[in-house]
């Protein structure tokens, strides 16, 4: 009989072990999965992990691609866990995402043609504006009439959307495109654009944004009485109270703050790597961030490396899919087993495994 | 034939790291009331949990009626005739009195039948109960007699009651121990876990006192002395709390008519409760769990706001300010849960004592906390207060309930506060620590502040305070003067009965 007994306290040891046990546990199955899907597990693995990074190929294209997936993820994921540690639930950075994309786009595409230096650092106000405006909603709600922020927030994705096939095709779409839906070109238009850092290796000024949102994370988190007030709050709330934290205002905080990172990451992308504000220019990063922040245990660091991690299987995932046929599906479904052996692998932070040679009756 | 209902023989059971039951031995003969007597942490719960069917021993038997009887689960013991009513109540709030028996059952008959049973058994027993009646409408000690019924219906052989007595009125123990006396007279056997000696004194036969998971001894309650118990359970004597200089001073805490709903479906309104507290005095505030504790805490601390002009803290009107702000001003509290309300469980103890003293220990500058510091005053707690723990590292929830209570209340006690308001600061502590945590509340007294405390102990209230109230439906008994209260009067005071005439004209226009 196996059982399951509770710590008396979390063990730091499994707790930093648990991301590695996954990951490790992701390849094994996944390596089957692939294997039952005919392709070769270690080639699979390898093309997944390792290629991307230093394939004689492949590895010039896809190494900066990893900073330009990851900034997004870090930067979303690094909000959403200042949330989640306070037990606020933003499952809807998708949809602060876009709106922040839109709303910076509209802002910079208000002056075209200028060419003032102050566009940029404008869209990206604006783009953090629409995203915090948009995670205000469920923040109001939920503090004035106590609705579920997981459901309006989720909800919001999708009039997030709805919005973004309207602009794409109405208000923003670029009058000299010739039909084509689709707003400007950023990447045409130098005061806009948001170009690489240094040339060649992805770094545009999301990967500096993220970077600032980590180590602002990592501060705010350890050193500052406000993290700990978030901290508090999503530990035990009512102590939070007699510690003196208006919960309200822990709500407009957390959601107000992830909405503005996720909506200057749709900036970011709007802007750089996407270049126009399409109907379909997000990928999913809003939601793909909530596994980010999860496999970085909600811990700024953990963040950074989750993120990178996660890049790696979107690029490495590409990879895998041209070069041994492998469904996308069977991609995703790799990425999806990385949380679930995350959660489940989570299990021992707080429980030890007892054998006990009797069975119950 | 044997008399002995159970025999413990050599039961053993050990945690990671701690021994909880050390080869304990002893029997309980049929129709005999038994005490089980120890501190917290003696391992009383641990070996009720075994013969309960709740925890199973690592070694040892346990012998029923002459069959072997090892218990896998609760329902193999209730099934073996082993019934127990715990300390914490676990009844539904929204169901009424016979939903929630049905809800214990296995197979509950229909809820006519059942509500019949009910009735005949409360009769018999005299624990009145309408079974229709909404468990949150209920009193702490109605509670306890739906759980009391729940196991009287299943015939029990042997009755478990762990600390039954904690949340009744002394009138209510009386009822409790002439239904407990009806069932023993009938031949049921019960095992009695407390820490009240008298009540011992009063009601079991027989008592088995464990001190670190041994059991140290066994001895005939009635001709035993309370303190000969109290040293067999603490293992050594202790102190008794001093008492200090009779001098008040100004008034530093005043209520004025303060009276707030209630904060949700089963909280209690606070009805026009006034009192004022001076510098160096103890004010006890007694009363059933239940009746406005809590709430009366809440408005204090700053958690629920109250009207303005109802609070005054020093001669200025604090009830618009919230917790922290009360604090910078010298107004601390403790509330009564330990575990997620005036501690974070997986947080430190360093990080738990940012929790209410960043402001006044200087904990915070600019808004970033000064880890070291916060480490070193929660050190001085630990050492000050006698905190048994490995370091201040340690998750607050791995602390045993004693010690973290001597933390949370060292943690205010340590800041020196104007005002003290505690409740139940002494709850499920051992009695040495209790009487460590009662001096220190006098100390604070003593050196010029004021206490309010909180307690359904009326032991510990009569031993701290000055003078004495009782919360009762959220409206506050008229202060006396400790000197000279006798149990009969406090009861009266607690139940509402007293000075009602008065009352209920200030109350009803």
């Amino acid at each position: 009989m196996i059982r399951l007994e509770k710590r008396p306290q979390p063990s730091r040891l499994m707790s930093a072990l648990t991301p590695v046990l996954a990951v490790v546990l992701t390849m094994v199955v996944g390596g089957m999965l692939f294997w039952a899907l005919g392709a070769n597990p270690f080639e699979a693995i390898r093309t997944l992990f390792w290629d991307p990074l230093f394939h004689p190929q492949f590895a010039a294209y896809s190494r900066p691609q990893l900073l330009v997936k990851a900034a997004p993820l870090i930067l979303i994921a690094i909000g959403l866990s200042i949330g989640f540690r306070a037990g606020i639930w933003n499952i809807g950075a998708e949809g602060q995402y876009i709106m922040g994309a839109i709303c910076g786009a509209a802002a910079g595409l208000a002056f075209y043609p200028s060419d003032s230096v102050l566009i940029f650092p404008l869209m990206i106000l604006a783009g953090a504006l629409g995203g915090w405006a948009w995670g205000m909603i469920p923040a109001l709600l939920k503090t004035k009439l106590g609705t579920n922020e997981i459901l309006v927030s989720l909800m919001l994705v999708y009039v997030a959307e709805t919005i973004l096939g309207s602009v794409a095709t109405g208000l923003l779409r670029n009058p000299e495109g010739m039909g084509f839906p689709g707003s400007r070109n950023f990447k045409q238009w130098e005061a806009a654009h948001n170009a690489e850092i240094f040339a060649g290796t992805g770094t545009h000024w999301g990967v500096v944004a993220a970077l600032i949102a980590v180590i602002f994370a990592y501060v705010l988190l350890s050193r500052h009485m406000l993290g700990y007030q978030v901290r508090l709050t999503g530990e035990a709330p009512r102590a939070a109270r007699l510690a003196g934290v208006n919960p309200a205002r822990m709500i407009l905080f957390c959601l107000g703050l992830s909405g503005a990172l996720a909506g200057m990451a749709g900036l970011f992308e709007v802007t750089g790597p996407a270049g126009q504000v399409t109907i379909d220019f997000g990928s999913g990063y809003g939601f793909t961030a909530i596994i980010v922040a999860f496999l970085g245990r909600l811990n700024p660091i953990g963040i950074l490396l989750a993120g990178l991690l996660m890049a790696l299987t979107y690029i490495g995932g590409e990879l895998a899919q041209l070069m041994l046929g492998l469904p996308a599906a069977a991609i995703q479904l790799f990425q999806g087993m990385l949380l679930f052996f995350l959660l489940a692998m989570d299990v021992f932070t707080n429980f030890r495994i007892r054998l006990s040679q009797k069975a119950a009756a | 034939m044997d008399d002995t209902l159970l025999r413990i023989d050599g039961l053993t059971k050990a945690y990671p790291g701690v021994i909880a039951n050390d080869s304990v031995s002893f029997a309980i003969g049929k129709g005999e009331i038994h005490a089980l007597l120890g501190e917290n942490g003696a391992g009383k719960s641990t070996l009720v949990k075994m013969i309960y069917g709740l925890v199973k021993p690592d070694s040892g038997v346990m012998t029923l009626n002459g069959a072997p009887y090892h218990p896998a689960k609760p329902s193999e013991a209730r099934a073996s005739g082993v019934a127990m009513v715990f300390q914490h109540f676990s009844l539904f709030n929204a169901l009424n009195v016979a939903e929630n028996v049905a809800l214990g059952m296995e197979t509950p008959p229909p809820m006519r039948d059942l509500a019949r049973r009910i009735r005949t058994v409360s009769e018999t027993y005299g624990l009145p109960l309408d079974p229709s009646r909404t468990v949150g409408t209920l009193s702490a000690g109605e509670r306890q007699r739906v759980e009391i019924i729940r196991c009287l219906l299943q015939d029990p052989r042997l009755l478990i009651m762990d600390e039954p007595t904690s949340v009744l009125t002394p009138q209510e123990v009386d009822i409790l121990f002439e239904t407990l006396r009806k069932l023993q007279a009938e031949g049921t056997s019960i095992l009695y876990i407390s820490h009240k000696l008298e009540e011992i004194r009063a009601l079991c036969d027989h008592a088995t006192i464990l001190r670190l998971g041994k059991n140290v001894g066994t001895c005939v309650p009635r001709d035993t002395t309370a303190r000969e118990m109290a040293e067999l359970m603490v293992g050594s004597s202790f102190a008794t709390p001093q008492a200090r200089a009779t001098e008040k001073g100004a008034v530093l805490l005043e209520i004025r008519d303060l009276s707030l709903p209630a904060p949700g479906a089963f909280g209690t309104p606070l009805r026009g409760i006034s009192l004022s507290v001076r510098a160096g005095e103890v004010l006890g505030l007694g009363g059933v769990a239940g009746n406005g504790q809590d709430e009366l805490l809440d408005a204090l601390s700053g958690e629920r706001l109250a009207p303005a002009g109802t609070v005054h803290l020093k001669g200025s009107d604090v009830s618009r300010k919230g917790p922290a702000h009360r604090r910078a001003e010298g107004l601390l509290s403790g509330p009564e849960e330990r575990l997620g309300h005036a501690a974070a469980p997986d947080m430190s103890l360093t990080e738990n004592a940012v929790l209410t003293a960043a402001h006044r220990k200087r904990l915070v500058a600019n808004g970033f906390i000064n880890w070291t510091r916060a480490r070193t005053f929660a050190e001085e707690v630990i050492a000050r207060f006698d905190v048994r723990t490995p370091g201040s590292g340690t998750a607050a929830r791995a602390l045993s309930g004693g010690n973290l209570q001597k933390f949370v209340v060292g943690r205010e006690i340590a800041q020196a506060p104007d005002v003290l308001v505690l409740n139940q600061p002494t709850w499920g502590v051992d009695a040495a620590a209790a009487a460590f945590i009662r001096q220190a509340i006098l100390d604070v007294a003593a050196r010029g502040g004021a206490v309010i405390v909180i307690s359904q102990d009326l032991d510990e209230l009569m031993q701290v305070s000055d003078r004495f109230g009782a919360l009762n439906e959220g409206r506050l008994s008229p202060l006396r003067p400790v000197a000279g209260l006798d149990i009969e009067q406090i009861g009266l005071m607690m139940g509402g009965a007293h000075d009602m005439e008065v009352a209920d004209v200030n109350a009803w226009p």
